[in-house]
C-alpha cells in the first residue's frame, strides 16, 4: 500500500494548527485563573442557609428545603469566566484539529495511526484533551484547563521534534486488529490518567494551602489556592477519574496479553513493556487500596497516585527509549 | 421495642469509618497472649489492608530489576554476555536471582504472601457479604435530620400513603426495601449497590484464578523453538526441537504426534524511504498433519496468525537464510552436502554460520558470512545492505585442524584455537572454490530461507482468560457501582400536614446520595400546590 504524501503532509499541518490553538487556549485558561474571583469573594452559602432556617422554623411554607450542600450559586459573568469559556472553545477547536491530524495520518497509510512513537504521542495528546473535554461537559473544569493544555502541548512538542517519524507501513508484528483495541485503550487510559494526575497535583497544592491557612501561616501559592476548588473536591474528582480508568487499564493489559499470545506464543513473558505495565497496575492498585486504609488516606495516597502515573509515563517514554524488548516500535 | 437498639446501632457514623465497607483493623499488638494469640495476631496483621499495601509496594519494586537486567527465560545469550562482562558482580547478582527475577524465591515469597493476605481478607468478607445479601436493610435511624445528606418536605397525603409511595418508588428503581415503624414514626429503609462488594470479591477471587491458571500452564504446558528450512519438515518429538522446555508435570511423551513441512517462505521489505529494508510481511506456507496417517492440510502462517494443530500452536517468530554447500575431497568424493542454517546478525540479515566436516583428511571446517545483498566496505568488511536476496553471496574462511566436536557441540560456532586458516574466498551461487592446501572443493549451490517457529501448548490459557475477564468485570462493578442507603420517615405534624423526612448515606468512597434523594423526593406526593 503506497503512502499518500499529500494526506500525510496535511496531517502534519493539522497537528501544527492544533498546537497553535492549544497555545491560545492555554493563554485563555491562564487568564481565566488569574481573573477568577477567589473563593473568599464568591457568594457564600447564605441563601441556602436562610432557606434551611425557614424550614426548621416549621412555618407552614411550601418551600422544599435543602440543607445538604448548598446549591452552587449562579456565578456572575466575570472576565475570568469569559476567558475560561474562550479557553474551552479553543480547546474544542484544537481537539478537532488534532483529531483530524490523527485521522489523516492513518488515512495516508491506510492503517490505524499507531505505528510508531510519533503516532502514539499525537494520539495520547488527543486522548488527554478529549478526556478533559468529556469531563468538562458535566462540571465546571475551567480551572483545570491550564493544567491540561500544558501537558498536551508538551506531548505534541516532543512528538513533532524528537519523535517525528515519516508515515510508513506497519511492520508485520503490528498487523493485527488487536493493535486498534490494545493501543486505543492504552491511549485513552493515558489521557484520563494524565487528567487525574493533574488533579492530584492541584489537590496536593490546595491541601497544603488549606492547612497553612488553618494554622494561620503564609503560603506562597495562596493566590492560586484561592482560585481552585477545595482540596476535598479535587481529591474526589481525581479519585473518580482514576477509579473509572483502572478497570480500563486492566482490560488494556488483558487485550495486550491476548495479542501477545497470538504474536509471540505466550500471553505473558515479562517483556520490559509488560513488566512496567504490571508495575503501573500494581501502583494504581496500591493507590486505590491506600485510599481505604487508615493512615494512608489523603496526601500519602495522592503521592502514591503520582508515583503510579510516573510509572505509566516511564512505561511509555522510558521503556521505549532505554530498554530493548519485543515492544520496539518507537521508530526512534 | 426491638427496633430501638438496632436503630441506634445502625445509624452509621458520618465519619470515614462508617463509609468504608472494609473490616475494622486493630493495629495494637497482642497483650499477654499465648502462642495462639500470637498466631491470631500475625494472621490479622497479614490480612490487614496495611500489609496488603506494603506487599503491593514490594511487588512493584521487586518487578523492576527484571526489566533492567537480562533475564534467562527471555534472552539467555544476553545473560551469558552480562556474566562474562561483569566477572566480579555478575555471579553475586546471579545468586540473588537477578537474572531470573520472576522465578526467584523472593519474588515468589512476595506474591504468595500477597495472595495469602488476599485470601485471608476476602474469605471472611465473602461470608459477611453472603449474610448481608440475605438480610433486609437496617432500620431507619431516629433522627434523619442528623445525617449529612437529608431533605425535609411536607405532603398533604397521609403518612401511610407517603410511605407506601416511597416504597413503591424505591422498589421500581430496584432498591432493596424494608418497612417498619417505631415510636417516632413509620419508616422505609432501602439499600442499593450490593453489586459493589460482589464485584470487589469477584475481582479478588478472579486474581486467585489467574494465579492458578498460570501455575497450571507452567506445570502442564510446554514450549519449544525450532528452525525449519524451506522444503524440510518437523515432527513433534523432543529430539527435533532446538530448544525445549516442558512444564514440570508435562511428560515429553505427551507431545501430540503432528508433523509439518515448510513449503515456501516469502518476505516483503520496504524499498526506499527512511524505513528502507523494514519488514512489511512474512508468510510461511505450511503443510501439516495431525497424525502420521492424517490427511495433509496446507495453511499460511503469519506473524499474528499461528498454525493450530492437535492442540498445539506453532508461531512464526523469525526467519533467515540457509546456504547449501557441497564439499568434495581431493579424490572428488562428496564429503558434505547440506543446507546449513546461518543465523542473522543484523536487520539486513548479515548472517553467520559454520560447516564442520570431521570425517575427511585433513578435518575441514568453513566459517561463513551469508549476505542476501552483498556489499563491502573498508571499515566494516563484507556486510548486507538489504534484507532481501538481491545480490546473494557468501564470504568463506576455510580452516583445518582439530574440530573438537566432542567438547564444542554448538553447530553455529567454531572454536579456531589450535586450528589453521587455509584460505578465504567470496562465492556467489553456483560458484566453486578449491582450497589449495587441503585440496577440498567447496561449491556454493544456492540457498533457501528458513522459518523460526515457537511451538507451545498452554492448558492454563483459557482459564486465565476467563479469570481475567471476570476480574475486569468485578473491578468495574466494585469501582463504578455506588453502595448507598436511604430512609424515609413520614409523620403527622401538629397542623395536620404530613412531614416527610428523607435521608441517605453513601457507603462507598466519594459516592453521593444527593441525586437519589432528589429523585425520591420528586416521586413522593408533594405539598398542596395552592398558596
Amino acid at each position: 500500500m503506497p503512502v499518500d504524501l499529500t494526506l500525510a503532509q496535511l496531517s502534519n499541518e493539522l497537528v501544527y494548527a492544533s498546537m497553535a490553538a492549544y497555545a491560545c487556549a492555554l493563554v485563555a485558561f491562564a487568564a481565566c485563573l488569574a481573573a477568577r474571583p477567589g473563593r473568599a469573594l464568591e457568594p457564600a452559602a447564605a441563601p441556602a442557609g436562610a432557606l434551611a432556617a425557614q424550614g426548621e422554623g416549621g412555618v407552614g411554607t411550601l418551600t422544599r428545603v435543602t440543607s445538604g450542600p448548598p446549591a452552587p450559586p449562579a456565578p456572575p459573568a466575570s472576565p475570568g469566566r469569559r476567558a475560561g469559556n474562550i479557553g474551552l472553545a479553543l480547546t474544542w477547536l484544537a481537539t478537532l484539529l488534532l483529531g483530524g491530524g490523527v485521522l489523516l495520518r492513518g488515512l495516508s497509510v491506510s492503517r490505524p495511526p499507531f505505528g510508531n512513537m510519533y503516532e502514539f504521542s499525537i494520539a495520547s495528546a488527543l486522548a488527554i484533551s478529549a478526556a478533559f473535554l468529556v469531563l468538562s461537559l458535566r462540571r465546571d473544569l475551567r480551572f483545570l484547563g491550564l493544567f491540561v493544555t500544558l501537558p498536551v502541548l508538551l506531548t505534541l512538542g516532543l512528538a513533532i521534534t524528537v519523535l517525528y517519524t515519516d508515515a510508513e507501513q506497519l511492520m508485520p508484528a503490528l498487523q493485527s486488529y488487536w493493535l486498534v483495541i490494545h493501543v486505543t485503550l492504552a491511549t485513552i487510559c493515558g489521557g484520563a490518567l494524565c487528567v487525574a494526575a493533574a488533579l492530584t497535583v492541584l489537590y496536593l497544592v490546595v491541601d497544603v494551602g488549606e492547612r497553612r491557612t488553618r494554622a494561620g501561616r503564609a503560603f506562597r501559592l495562596a493566590p492560586l489556592v484561592d482560585r481552585l476548588p477545595s482540596a476535598a473536591r479535587l481529591d474526589a474528582l481525581s479519585y473518580r477519574v482514576t477509579a473509572f480508568t483502572f478497570p480500563l487499564w486492566t482490560f488494556t493489559i488483558i487485550a495486550g496479553a491476548i495479542w501477545a499470545e497470538a504474536a509471540w506464543s505466550r500471553y505473558w513473558g515479562w517483556d520490559p513493556k509488560e513488566v512496567w505495565a504490571f508495575i503501573t497496575w500494581v501502583a494504581y492498585a496500591a493507590y486505590l487500596h491506600a485510599r481505604a486504609t487508615a493512615g494512608w488516606k489523603g496526601r500519602r495516597a495522592a503521592y502514591l497516585g503520582l508515583v503510579a502515573f510516573a510509572c505509566f509515563l516511564f512505561n511509555y517514554y522510558g521503556v521505549n527509549i532505554f530498554f530493548s524488548g519485543l515492544h520496539s516500535y518507537s521508530g526512534l | 421495642m426491638a427496633g430501638h437498639s438496632t436503630a441506634t446501632a445502625a445509624a452509621p457514623e458520618p465519619g470515614a469509618a462508617g463509609l468504608s465497607t472494609a473490616p475494622a483493623e486493630d493495629p495494637s499488638g497482642p497483650r499477654g497472649l499465648g502462642p495462639v494469640g500470637w498466631l491470631r495476631w500475625t494472621w490479622r496483621q497479614l490480612t490487614s489492608m496495611r500489609t496488603a499495601l506494603v506487599l503491593l509496594f514490594l511487588l512493584a519494586i521487586a518487578a523492576i530489576p527484571g526489566s533492567v537486567f537480562p533475564q534467562r527465560t527471555q534472552n539467555l545469550p544476553a545473560v551469558n554476555d552480562y556474566l562474562r562482562d561483569n566477572p566480579t558482580w555478575g555471579p553475586f547478582m546471579d545468586r540473588l536471582g537477578l537474572f531470573e527475577v520472576y522465578g526467584s524465591a523472593w519474588f515468589a515469597a512476595i506474591y504468595v504472601l500477597l495472595f495469602v493476605s488476599l485470601v485471608g481478607c476476602v474469605l471472611p468478607r465473602t461470608v459477611t457479604h453472603l449474610r448481608t445479601l440475605r438480610q433486609p436493610p437496617p432500620p431507619a435511624p431516629r433522627l434523619l435530620g442528623r445525617l449529612p445528606e437529608h431533605r425535609t418536605t411536607t405532603a398533604d397525603a397521609d403518612p401511610e400513603q407517603v410511605l407506601a409511595q416511597a416504597r413503591q418508588a424505591l422498589r421500581a428503581r430496584r432498591w432493596r426495601v424494608r418497612t417498619g415503624s417505631d415510636a417516632v414514626s413509620g419508616w422505609v429503609a432501602a439499600e442499593k449497590g450490593y453489586a459493589r462488594e460482589t464485584g470487589n470479591l469477584l475481582f479478588h477471587l478472579a486474581l486467585l484464578g489467574i494465579l492458578v491458571a498460570v501455575a497450571v500452564g507452567s506445570l502442564f504446558g510446554f514450549s519449544g523453538k525450532v528452525i525449519v528450512k524451506t522444503g524440510s519438515g518437523f515432527a513433534d518429538t523432543v529430539s527435533q526441537y532446538d530448544e525445549f522446555s516442558p512444564g514440570r508435570l508435562a511428560g515429553a511423551d505427551q507431545l501430540p504426534p503432528f508433523s509439518m513441512t515448510l513449503d515456501a517462505f516469502h518476505a516483503d521489505y520496504q524499498r526506499g524511504g527512511r524505513q528502507n529494508g523494514a519488514p512489511r510481511s512474512f508468510e510461511a506456507t505450511v503443510t501439516s498433519k495431525e497424525t502420521p496417517d492424517a490427511a495433509p492440510v496446507t495453511t499460511t502462517v503469519e506473524v499474528n496468525e499461528p498454525l493450530e494443530v492437535s492442540g498445539v500452536r506453532m508461531y512464526l517468530t523469525g526467519h533467515g537464510y540457509a546456504p547449501t554447500f557441497t564439499i568434495r575431497d581431493r579424490s572428488g568424493q562428496v564429503v558434505f552436502h547440506d543446507t546449513v542454517v546461518f543465523l542473522p546478525q543484523d536487520g539486513n540479515f548479515t548472517s553467520t554460520g559454520v560447516v564442520k566436516v570431521q570425517d575427511t583428511d585433513p578435518p575441514f571446517a568453513l566459517q561463513g558470512i551469508f549476505l542476501p545483498t552483498a556489499a563491502i566496505d573498508e571499515q566494516r568488511g563484507p556486510y548486507s545492505s538489504f534484507p532481501a536476496a538481491d545480490n546473494p553471496a557468501v564470504f568463506l574462511a576455510a580452516w583445518t585442524g582439530d574440530l573438537r566436536l566432542d567438547t564444542i557441540p554448538n553447530v553455529y560456532r567454531l572454536d579456531t584455537t589450535g586450528m589453521e586458516r587455509v584460505g578465504i574466498k567470496a562465492l556467489t551461487p553456483g560458484q566453486s572454490w578449491t582450497v589449495p592446501q587441503t585440496g577440498h572443493r567447496v561449491s556454493f549451490d544456492g540457498f533457501v530461507e528458513f522459518g523460526a517457529f515457537s511451538v507451545a501448548r498452554d492448558p492454563g490459557k483459557l482459564p486465565a482468560l476467563v479469570a481475567s475477564v471476570l476480574a475486569v468485570l468485578g473491578l468495574a462493578l466494585s469501582l463504578l457501582v455506588r453502595r448507598r442507603r436511604v430512609w424515609v420517615r413520614a409523620r403527622r405534624a401538629a397542623d395536620g400536614s404530613t412531614v416527610v423526612e428523607v435521608a441517605g448515606l453513601a457507603r462507598s468512597e466519594h459516592a453521593t446520595v444527593a441525586g437519589d434523594l432528589d429523585t425520591l423526593v420528586a416521586a413522593l406526593p408533594g405539598p398542596d400546590p395552592g398558596p
